[in-house]
């Protein structure tokens, strides 16, 4: 089994799909001689060459747009967006025109789109490049939304989003792109609409996106020594939401706790607390947890910026909420 | 800056079925006003009365496999690109039979199989996509153009600006198609453009631009054809900027408070596209009217047709959501 990061798995997914069809192609700012801002598609261009490598324009609505009628055209562009903040440039486009196109024609259109961005706080670079804003986009029928969190999910899952004949928002997040993980010798697409138990407990299950996969997994281990059991859960698909997976584990441990770094209000935690307590009501012991960044934009100094965003600690404290104990 | 060159003139024959067309959007048109007064109608309507020769004009001017993106001022482009009026009205109405089934109504009339990829209800929104036809087109190789029908009015928005940046910048066979009727939504000119001339903004991107008027249905046939050829020819974009009059209200029903009093009496007196090109026929009254009856016919068909139609069901809201 090969070990790939994050970052290398996301442009294996890329790679493979564009030399197996001619349709696949990347498109984005700086993705080609310098190979993204992240590293992600280094090397691409000197493989596929520029028209199928495509430096754009710094111009997220006519690069999102232009993917669009590229993919109404039948090919799978994917476009990569290079901070999730500048969604908000592309909205429009994403949200009125990729998710409504096949439901306003009544169905004669398809739109085989991919937008990959990225996200994330823990490097400071203020309040205008690190925001999580995932939910946004699961709010918006017509949209897949995807978040996955290791090396073989983000791989796999972008394999899905590319031949997903919806418009998908992909989410990747920035502290994750080093994060190494030995994954299968030939690339296993992941069902769209899948979660994964990443570890099984009995006492709490911890449902979680992204980097606070990573913390939650530790604030489990840590729980584990105070001899708590704890399930986590990545949901890695956000829409559509494997309700069963995390409403079977919830009725399995009676407790839950949501956790992601975006901020807490109206975070996408908000809704699988919601299909928790409705699906799952009389199994709940304890009020459905909640683990999210506190209600600011991110600031910038380093002090500051960690106290907003959630990491293990208080994924541990939550977890030791629902089991009515204090965390000390 | 690349030249493009307008050749050729029109046979009286081909510009008699123009004129025979745009009598059938002024007509359906008008029908479109009453029905909705008289309380048919869901929704809200802008018809294009006026613009008859833009629609026309460029999609006549199309080939198959070419393919359009309009605007909430859809119904002229759609019926112009093919589409049967008994859909649009169907359409109109709500009903399966419409060309989206009901799911989109007058500001999102859709034909893909006609190549019409959708009106769109957000000013300027439909540009982006164009430009992505137009690449896919390029990169499989396929002379095909895509078309987009915007307004003055759109010239000022983001998506505007973005999408001529990047036509030009790749090269992609894509016509912009400005139908400037001087009014966005009510707000004049010189309300809202600090320049008088639009051609200045794809001089700005280094686009070829065509200048015509836009009521006068031979000029805007061969720009669009010299357009057409100039993109299909692998030389990239054209902006082909067309003058015209929008002699009625934003949406049906606006009052027009913003006019200047007598305005829509002149422009109707001396700029209506149907009328010079009937002149410029020399059509006699009989012939007029044999026109006349056979698009109003044809509207009062699609009335009949529409109002027949299948409502659908409540829940049928839930499906065409993903593929």
């Amino acid at each position: 089994m090969p070990e790939l990061s994050y970052r290398e798995a996301v442009r294996d997914a890329l790679s493979q799909a564009m030399r197996r069809d001619g349709d696949v192609f990347i498109m984005g700012e700086d993705i080609a001689e310098m190979g993204g801002s992240m590293g992600v598609t280094q090397g691409m261009l000197d493989e596929f060459g520029p028209e199928r490598v495509r430096n754009t324009p710094i111009s997220e609505m006519a690069l999102v747009g232009t993917a669009i009628g590229a993919a109404i055209q039948g090919m799978r562009p994917v476009a990569e967006v290079m901070y999730e903040d500048f969604l908000t440039l592309a909205a429009e486009q994403i949200v009125n025109q990729a998710a409504k196109h096949r439901y306003m024609s009544g169905g004669q259109l398809k739109v085989p789109l991919t937008i990959r961005t990225q996200g994330g706080a823990g490097w400071s670079p203020g309040a205008q490049h690190a925001q999580q804003l995932e939910a946004w986009f699961v709010h918006i029928p017509g949209l897949k939304v995807l978040f996955p969190s290791t090396p073989t999910d983000v791989r796999g899952l972008l394999w899905s989003a590319i031949y997903d004949d919806n418009p998908v928002v992909f989410f990747e997040h920035r502290t994750l792109y080093g994060l190494k993980e030995d994954v299968p010798d030939e690339l296993e697409p992941i069902p769209i609409g899948k979660a994964r138990v990443h570890r099984d407990g009995e006492d709490v299950t911890v449902i979680a996106t992204g980097r606070l996969v990573h913390e939650s997994l530790a604030a489990a281990g840590q729980a584990e020594e105070d001899g708590v059991s704890v399930e986590v859960v990545d949901p890695r698909t956000l829409q559509p939401l494997d309700e069963e997976t995390i409403v079977d584990s919830v009725k399995k441990t009676n407790r839950a706790v949501v956790a992601h770094e975006a901020v807490t209000r109206m975070g996408f935690g908000a809704e699988v607390a919601a299909v928790i307590q409705h699906q799952a009501f009389d199994w709940l012991d304890a009020p459905v947890e909640r683990v999210g960044a506190k209600f600011v934009p991110l600031p910038f100094a380093p002090v500051m910026e960690e106290f907003v965003v959630p990491h293990q600690a208080e994924v541990y404290e939550a977890i030791m909420r629902t089991v009515g104990r204090n965390g000390d | 800056m690349a030249k493009v060159e307008k050749k050729g003139s029109v046979s009286e024959e081909l510009l008699r079925e123009f004129f025979r067309e745009m009598l059938l959007i002024r007509r359906f048109e008008e029908k479109v006003e009453e029905r909705f007064r008289a309380g048919e109608l869901p929704g809200f309507l802008h018809v294009a009365i006026g613009q008859e020769a833009c629609a026309v004009g460029v999609c006549r001017a199309l080939e198959e496999g070419d393919v359009i993106a309009s605007t909430h001022r859809a119904h002229g482009h759609t019926l112009a690109k093919g589409t049967h009026p008994n859909e649009v009205m169907a359409e109109l109405y709500g009903k399966l039979e419409g060309t989206s089934h009901g799911y989109g109504g007058s500001m999102h009339l859709y034909d893909v199989e006609r190549g019409n990829l959708g009106a769109n209800a957000v000013v300027g929104g439909g540009l982006p996509a164009t430009v992505g036809a137009a690449l896919a087109f390029k990169m499989r190789d396929e002379p095909r153009v895509a078309v987009a029908f915007f307004g003055d009015g759109a010239t000022n928005i983001g998506t505007f600006h973005e999408s001529l940046n990047l036509a030009q910048l790749w090269q992609v066979p894509a016509v912009f198609v400005c139908e400037n009727n001087h009014w966005a939504e009510s707000t004049p000119a010189k309300q809202q453009l600090p320049i008088e001339d639009l051609t200045e903004r794809a001089a700005a991107y280094g686009m070829p631009a065509m200048h015509v008027d836009g009521q006068e249905i031979e000029e805007v046939y061969a720009s669009a054809v010299a357009a057409l050829d100039h993109a299909r020819g692998g030389r990239g974009p054209v902006f082909l900027l067309l003058e015209t009059y929008r002699l009625t209200g934003h949406y049906v029903g606006d009052p027009q408070v913003y006019r200047p009093k007598g305005e829509l009496q002149e422009l109707r007196e001396t700029q209506d596209p149907i009328t010079k090109l009937r002149e410029k026929l020399e059509l006699s009254d009989e012939e007029f009217e044999q026109a006349d009856r056979e698009a109003h016919e044809l509207v009062e068909a699609s009335v009949e047709f529409a109002k027949a139609g299948t409502d659908p069901r409540p829940e049928d809201a839930l499906k065409n959501l993903y593929a």
